[in-house]
């Protein structure tokens, strides 16, 4: 006998009683629900952790040259972290050394950062904005655009021109309902002309990116806000490709070993992050949800396995006469074997395909009154689907194999 | 006849073993059955009607003796060899019609040709002719549910023909049918004996046996007696051979 024809049988029993069948694969919708929803929402963190956190930090296609990791991993013990006290800050010289020495195509800025007060010389002030010193490259590298006026020219990064470039926040304060462009503010009473505005940048786990200024690097912030004069915390280089991260981490990493004169064997005193690279800690966030979940997807698929078992033991006995009919009819045993295992198959899969549709739903609705992002994954759904037909198949394996075992003679005789 | 016997049963035994006690229920039948015969095996219940019935159908195998099916040795066959030798040369028609419930009759009709492994659009060609040999062309589409006793034993009867079967082995036949219905499907029968089908049938009525041209008797697991008789013919069979023949004139 065919699969089809075995399908056709299948399908004709579940559509003479739903309910039950309903019920007999209610295990499997459950497990294959939970599997989808949390692949689903673990998928949506993963990709909103890699492209929008690690991306707004780092930086898209990015290598991050530091002292110590932005992202990535905490000193483990109190040693390591005296080591990384102690290590030097890059200098704006040495940043602009390797702008001019990598041979990998790409963009280089470099910033520091540095909290201060800003106002507006009438009265106006606002506190703890996170006034960050770069080079004009910055806004392209941190994918930062521009909503009014400009960002500040390689001629005024050079030669330190006080100008500025406020967030949102900042000129909602001092500005509200103005233009800022043209106005003139105060940075630790340093006087600043407004070049542009921001666009909005929002928050990154609730932290905003909007109570920010942005000033060149040789502008009297140096030394006036940062202490560290002529020093900077952040080097990033960005490649127009992501297939050229690798080499572009890799040459950094050496020019930063000339910079720093280090011997062969001599480990690096300095920190090379990339955005796919230093989710370490997300990496394993993830990796535990991960394993955890077949444990808790296997216990409902187990409870589903057995209740299906159990209705296709029913289901043999109730048909004991039917399996006497076929074999009568010259069905072989695996005949009837392939015939019982389908079914269980086909019912299992059903549950399978409502349990995709359920936790998609599922995910959705989580990812719609929650800030988790939702993304349906092509895997997850081929791994629920492979689950939910091989639930039925082992459980069906049983009761298959009964009814393929019924003596033709008994089984025509039951009523 | 000549030609080698269809069926050849000899010192057949069958024997249940129930723990403390053995049950011998069939003690050496010899029989030969040749093609084209129609033959009723008698007997009261306990005679070891059932288990000839069972052996002779292959749905169940011999504690001793030899069975020979149209050629083939069946008492040391395994289960799917069993299956194989149904499939093929036995046509199953039973008291009780047994057929599945939830299928149309072409379904019925075309199971099995299913098992015997043939395409879907034979399957139909043949399942659709075998229905309209038995006059049921026009209920093809119709659940059990849907027909009365005697179209429903019809269906079972297309269901036996559909494979060309050596023989058409029914047991009952007529047992959950009334007697104007049970005239029709013996009627059927006198048709289908008349065109070479060989058949037996296992019954304890002997209105029905009248119908056929040997009788068996089993009594206490052996054979009574084996007389050849002259068929009745049913009433229906005469009134379509008389209309047959006025067309014919």
């Amino acid at each position: 006998m065919g699969i089809r024809e075995a399908v056709r049988i299948a399908l004709a029993m579940i559509r003479a009683n739903k309910m039950r069948a309903f019920f007999t694969v209610l295990g499997t919708v459950v497990g294959v629900t939970f599997l989808i929803a949390v692949i689903t929402l673990l998928k949506g963190m993963d990709a909103y952790m890699k492209e929008e956190f690690a991306g707004r930090i780092v930086g898209h296609n990015t290598v991050l040259l530091r002292r110590v990791p932005e992202l990535g991993e905490d000193p483990q013990t109190e040693d390591q972290w005296r080591e990384w006290m102690r290590r030097p800050l890059f200098s704006q010289n040495e940043a602009e050394w390797l702008a001019a020495n990598v041979t990998t195509p790409g963009l280089l800025s470099y910033s520091y950062d540095q909290s201060a007060r800003v106002g507006n010389g009438r009265g106006k002030e606002l506190s703890g904005v996170n006034i960050i010193g770069a080079n004009e490259n910055f806004f392209r590298v941190r994918e930062m655009d521009i909503q009014a006026g400009r960002p500040f020219s390689r001629q005024e990064a050079q030669r330190g021109v006080p100008v500025i470039i406020l967030g949102v926040e900042v000129a909602d304060a001092l500005f509200p309902g103005l233009n800022p462009v043209g106005q003139t503010v105060r940075v630790a009473g340093l006087p600043y002309r407004v070049i542009g505005l921001l666009e909005k940048q929002g928050a990154i786990f609730g932290f905003t990116m909007d109570r920010m200024a942005i000033a060149p690097a040789k502008s009297p912030v140096n030394g006036g806000v940062w202490e560290q004069a002529g020093k900077v915390e952040d080097i990033s280089f960005q490649v127009p490709r992501g297939e050229l991260v690798p080499q572009a981490e890799s040459e950094i990493t050496g020019l930063a070993r000339t910079l720093r004169r280090l011997r062969p064997r001599e480990e690096n005193n300095f920190s090379v992050e990339t955005a796919e690279g230093s989710l370490g800690f997300w990496e394993k966030i993830n990796g535990f949800l991960m394993m955890a979940l077949p444990m808790l997807v296997g216990v409902s698929l187990i409870v589903g396995a057995v209740v299906i078992m159990n209705l296709m033991l029913v289901s043999v006995s109730e048909r004991t006469r039917e399996i006497g009919i076929r074999k009568s009819l010259g069905a072989r045993r695996v005949d009837i074997l392939t015939q019982f295992m389908i079914e269980a198959g086909t019912l299992s899969g059903f549950g399978g395909l409502l349990g995709i549709a359920l936790g998609i739903g599922l995910a959705q609705l989580v990812s719609a009154v929650s800030p988790l992002p939702a993304r349906v994954s092509g895997g997850a759904i081929g791994l629920a689907m492979f689950l939910g037909i091989g639930v039925g198949l082992v459980a069906g394996v049983y009761p298959a194999w009964r009814a393929s075992r019924l003596d033709p003679i008994v089984a025509l005789r039951s009523e | 006849m000549s030609t080698a016997p269809i069926i050849q049963a000899r010192d057949l035994q069958k024997h249940y073993d129930l723990g403390a006690e053995t049950v011998r229920a069939l003690r050496g039948v010899n029989l030969e059955i040749h093609r084209n015969e129609y033959v009723a095996i008698m007997g009261p219940s306990g005679s070891g009607k059932s288990t000839f019935m069972n052996l002779i159908g292959c749905l169940d195998t011999p504690t001793g003796g030899e069975y020979v099916l149209n050629g083939q040795k069946v008492a040391g066959m395994k289960e799917d060899d069993l299956a194989r030798v149904r499939n093929r040369e036995i046509g199953f028609v039973f008291q009780t019609f047994n057929l599945l419930p939830r299928s149309t009759a072409l379904e019925n009709v075309e199971l099995p040709l299913v098992y015997g492994g043939f395409g879907k659009k034979e399957r139909r060609e043949r399942a659709v002719q075998a229905l309209e040999h038995v006059g049921l062309g026009d209920r093809m589409d119709h659940r059990p549910s849907q027909l009365s006793g005697g179209q429903r034993q019809r269906v079972a009867i297309a269901r036996a023909l559909v494979t060309r079967p050596s023989i058409i082995l029914a047991d009952e036949p007529t047992g959950n049918l009334d007697s104007v219905t049970s005239e029709e499907i013996m009627a059927l029968f006198a048709d289908l004996h008349a065109q070479g089908q060989t058949i037996i049938m296992v019954t304890h009525e002997p209105d029905i046996a009248a119908h056929a041209e040997r009788v068996v008797t089993l009594k206490d697991g052996v054979i009574a007696s084996d007389r050849r008789q002259t068929p009745v013919v049913p009433a229906p069979h005469r009134q379509r051979a008389e209309v047959a023949v006025g067309a014919g004139v």
